[in-house]
């Protein structure tokens, strides 16, 4: 067992001038067969693992990863965690995410700077105000925290946002989900990979599968640029390129695969102590705990697995800050980067059973995963477990784009993420 | 940035255009008698595929003609660029 991380081995640690620490997670050969193999070490598919211990007892896992765990859209989002979604199926799912956030450093051990600032969704016109106030009562006949707030409010709030009415796009209102907020995004793959192997899982990192070995509608196994492994079950939660994993099981998924940047600014004293979006203009901005402004808008309008995008995109998203926070003009961008998201039509996730036995899939979370991460894994491993959705996740099935009851999400709270 | 050659205006900047996704998706004459599947199939399945991409471009602020696009979507090289009802080309990366 691990020694757990406290401010006692910190202080222990530094006499040590910081050499002695544990190993955070092994790196394991590939065993010949386990129970479960999960595709992808991101966020979702460590939490899968780590439930997959804790919840069901099951630990003869392995996590495979092509390149590095938590390299992919883990370490590339804009750690905006919330959970104001319109409709219940979705509001049930982001709100079980949020609630397994707001313990989650404890229950890890690990310090995921979780932290609920606050989530600020902009009305810059009459119908966009309206329609927040419809999605606040929505969100909060569900449950869920959530609050209308006028310009004055707003203003008050955050002193920094350019709220006088002549402007292009003047602020009319806004909503705010005060439990939302960030979580260091690096830290939750981190955290749930050295909880997931202190509970014995494999993470097997630089091992990319190459296709799966299926008999008689059952999957048996993956073979990999490591050789075959051999698997009871398969959980497949690969963001962007889940098309490509579905391809080599002879699936075909309702998903594109399109280019989401991010960039950040040089680090500043502290300006901005909550998050703020807005879809009219389009932009999401937050301040990171190093002073960064962090921020992102929408996604590159063609299919792409390059991991960037293009400037006009940028431009747009800049122009849009700017509106919002003239105080940012002279600001210099440090970092900018592209990840690869899996856009679902109706901007919902698939997370559920495949017509071959034994196969999972969860995919299709675009650009929202990461305020997804722990529910996710969650509900994923429950899936795997007892091969069959929990209530959570029911709605959430690939069998929808047959009968039609999708869940229209492309609203999510008032903005297009 | 993309630098897409349309066919009837020549190379324009990527700004100039509106991608329409997937080409070659052939909506079935026997709607009344398809099955949610293959209905499904149709509406909703796409090849979304890591390579070569056969795609349809709008030159929405030029001449606003549609036009099929042949680029691979890791490299974004555009290889092909061919007109509607045109068969796609072959393509070797």
């Amino acid at each position: 067992m691990k020694s757990r991380y406290s401010i006692f081995s910190l202080a222990r640690n530094a006499l040590h001038y910081h050499r002695d620490w544990d190993q955070a997670w092994r790196s394991p050969e590939p065993k010949a067969q386990y129970d479960v193999v999960i595709v992808g070490a991101g966020g979702h598919g460590l939490a899968t693992a780590y439930y997959l211990a804790k919840e069901h007892g099951i630990t003869n896992v392995a996590v495979l990863e092509k390149g590095w765990l938590g390299g992919g859209n883990t370490g590339r989002n804009t750690t905006v965690v919330r959970s104001n979604y319109l409709w219940d199926e979705s509001a049930h799912l982001y709100e079980h995410s949020l609630k397994l956030w707001e313990g989650l450093s404890q229950d890890l051990n690990f310090n995921l700077m979780f932290s609920q600032r606050g989530l600020l969704a902009l009305a810059h016109n009459q119908h966009e105000l309206r329609e927040l106030s419809r999605r606040v009562n929505a969100i909060r006949l569900n449950g869920i925290d959530s609050e209308l707030m006028t310009v004055e409010q707003v203003k008050a709030f955050c002193p920094i946002l350019d709220c006088s009415p002549g402007k292009r796009h003047p602020i009319l209102g806004a909503s705010l989900q005060r439990r939302g907020g960030t979580a260091r995004h690096d830290a939750v793959a981190w955290g749930f990979a050295r909880a997931a192997d202190a509970r014995g899982i494999d993470i097997i990192q630089n091992c990319e599968v190459t296709g799966f070995r299926m008999a008689s509608g059952r999957v048996e196994g993956v073979e990999t640029s490591r050789g075959f492994i051999g698997a009871g079950k398969v959980g497949v939660v690969v963001a962007g390129h889940a098309s490509v994993l579905a391809g080599m099981a002879g699936l075909r998924l309702p998903i594109e695969s399109h280019p989401l940047q991010a960039l950040v600014t040089e680090p500043v004293k502290p300006v901005l102590h909550t998050v703020v979006m807005s879809s009219a203009v389009h932009v999401y901005v937050s301040q990171s705990d190093k002073g960064e402004l962090v921020m992102g808008a929408g996604i590159d309008g063609y299919n792409s697995y390059a991991q960037r995008g293009s400037e006009p995109v940028v431009e747009n998203l800049l122009n849009a800050l700017i509106e919002l926070f003239p105080i940012f003009s002279r600001l210099k961008l440090m970092r900018q980067w592209g990840g690869i998201v899996d856009v679902c039509p109706d901007a919902s996730p698939i997370i559920g059973k495949t017509p071959v036995a034994g196969l999972y899939f969860n995919c299709g979370w675009g650009t929202g995963g990461f305020k997804a991460t722990p529910g996710s894994g969650w509900v994923f491993a429950h899936t795997i477990a007892q091969d069959r959705p929990h209530r959570l996740n029911e709605a959430f099935t690939l069998e929808r784009f047959g009968h039609g009851y999708l869940v229209d999400e492309h609203g999510a709270a008032g903005v297009a993420h | 940035m993309l630098l897409i050659p349309c066919p009837y205006c020549g190379p324009r900047e990527e700004v100039e255009f509106a991608c329409g996704g997937e080409a070659h998706i052939a909506r079935p004459a026997n709607s009344d008698r398809l099955s949610d599947a293959q209905w499904s199939d149709y509406l909703f399945m796409r090849k979304n595929p890591k390579g070569v991409h056969y795609e349809r471009w709008n030159h929405a602020r030029g001449c606003r003609r549609w036009f099929n696009v042949a680029r691979d979507t890791v490299t974004h090289r555009i290889y092909a660029v061919y007109k509607m009802g045109e068969a796609p080309p072959s393509v070797t990366p």
